[in-house]
């Protein structure tokens, strides 16, 4: 009925440099195309099977740009409206976990509203002043984890704990190392959606991941004993 | 000038190793500053232990489920869903009759 643009991936590609994450290309491929295909004949299952591959991870990302859980929750909503809405001019130049996650973000940016944490001791990339002499060289090199705190790393349980500290981050941090690492997005993509430069990405990665390690080394080093 | 020179040749120090892991794993350090800092991973085992912490921390970040969907919030969507989808219709309905009226409807769906 609709008239849509037929599938026109190869086409509109070339200019773009884009890195696709390890992930990604792949994953998505047929069985996204067929989904997107049943989504826009208005496939209620194929919107389930999407809203449960991706809602939660909507979520999260949402949480890093405003104040509570609830707004959050509209704002992925009101996205999931703009998919229906916009699935028919999808043109497949991303994957359809970053056109997505385009609208979400920019949604939640648009929305906002985060109180300014009051105590924003941004300590550069988390604590590198003492850990170092005057020379430079560590004052205490990182003591090596063990096999059992690599095992604890890989269980399950420690997901929460991860999910605390990625709360934890400062919002520009949290947000690109949600976007980034956890949701496994490509650089090139995440400066597009938060409007910053590829070194700026950089600086805030670098500041979360040192971060979110120091806590793991304090959390597992702690609990080794 | 001389002094600058053989600072820049002179060997990297942990600070500036770790500075640089973040650069070196996004691939966006030059040819000669990996070279730099590889030649200090090399030597030094505090670095390159640093280093592998640091892989494992962005692999535990990207294992990290989200929580589970309650299932409120999907009765809420597919609600949201057949809402839509009705409204879409209604106004497909009407772009089809309007173009069968003057052929000149605005049966675009594209708003």
């Amino acid at each position: 009925m609709a008239k849509l643009p037929s599938c026109t991936t190869a086409v509109l590609l070339p200019s773009r440099p884009l890195r696709l994450p390890p992930t990604l290309g792949v994953v998505a491929g047929e069985d996204e195309d067929e989904l997107i295909e049943r989504l826009r004949a208005g496939d209620e299952q194929a919107f389930v099977e999407l809203v449960d591959r991706y809602h939660a991870s909507m979520l999260r990302v949402a949480s890093g740009f405003v104040p509570n859980r609830a707004v959050a929750e509209e704002v992925v909503q009101d996205t999931w409206l703009g998919v229906l809405r916009g699935i028919g001019r999808f043109e497949g130049r991303s994957s359809l976990k970053t056109w997505m996650f385009r609208i979400l973000v920019n949604r939640a940016r648009t929305t906002g509203g985060r109180e300014p944490r009051t105590v924003q001791l941004d300590t550069g990339d988390g604590g590198s002043v003492d850990r170092f002499t005057a020379e430079g060289t560590w004052l205490e090199p990182p003591t090596a984890w063990s096999d059992e705190v690599e095992d604890r790393l890989a269980a399950p349980a420690i997901a929460a704990r991860i999910r605390d500290m990625v709360e934890q981050l400062p919002d520009a941090q949290r947000q690109v190392v949600t976007l980034r690492d956890v949701e496994g997005l490509s650089s090139s993509d995440v400066c597009g959606m938060l409007g910053i430069t590829e070194g700026n990405q950089r600086v805030l990665l670098h500041r979360a991941r040192t971060r979110v390690r120091a806590m793991l080394a304090d959390d597992l080093g702690k609990r080794a004993k | 000038m001389v002094r600058l020179l053989s600072a820049w040749r002179r060997d990297l120090v942990c600070r500036d190793a770790v500075a640089l892991i973040t650069d070196y794993l996004e691939g966006s350090l030059s040819a000669r500053q990996r070279a730099r800092l590889e030649r200090h991973l090399a030597a030094c085992d505090g670095c390159d232990e640093y280093l592998r912490q640091m892989r494992m921390t962005i692999d535990v970040l990207g294992r990290v489920e989200p929580e589970d969907l309650e299932p409120e919030a999907r009765e809420e969507l597919v609600e949201l869903f057949l809402r839509y989808r009705a409204e879409a219709e209604v106004e497909a309905e009407a772009a089809a009759e309007a173009e069968d009226g003057d052929g000149d409807g605005e049966g675009d769906g594209n708003t």
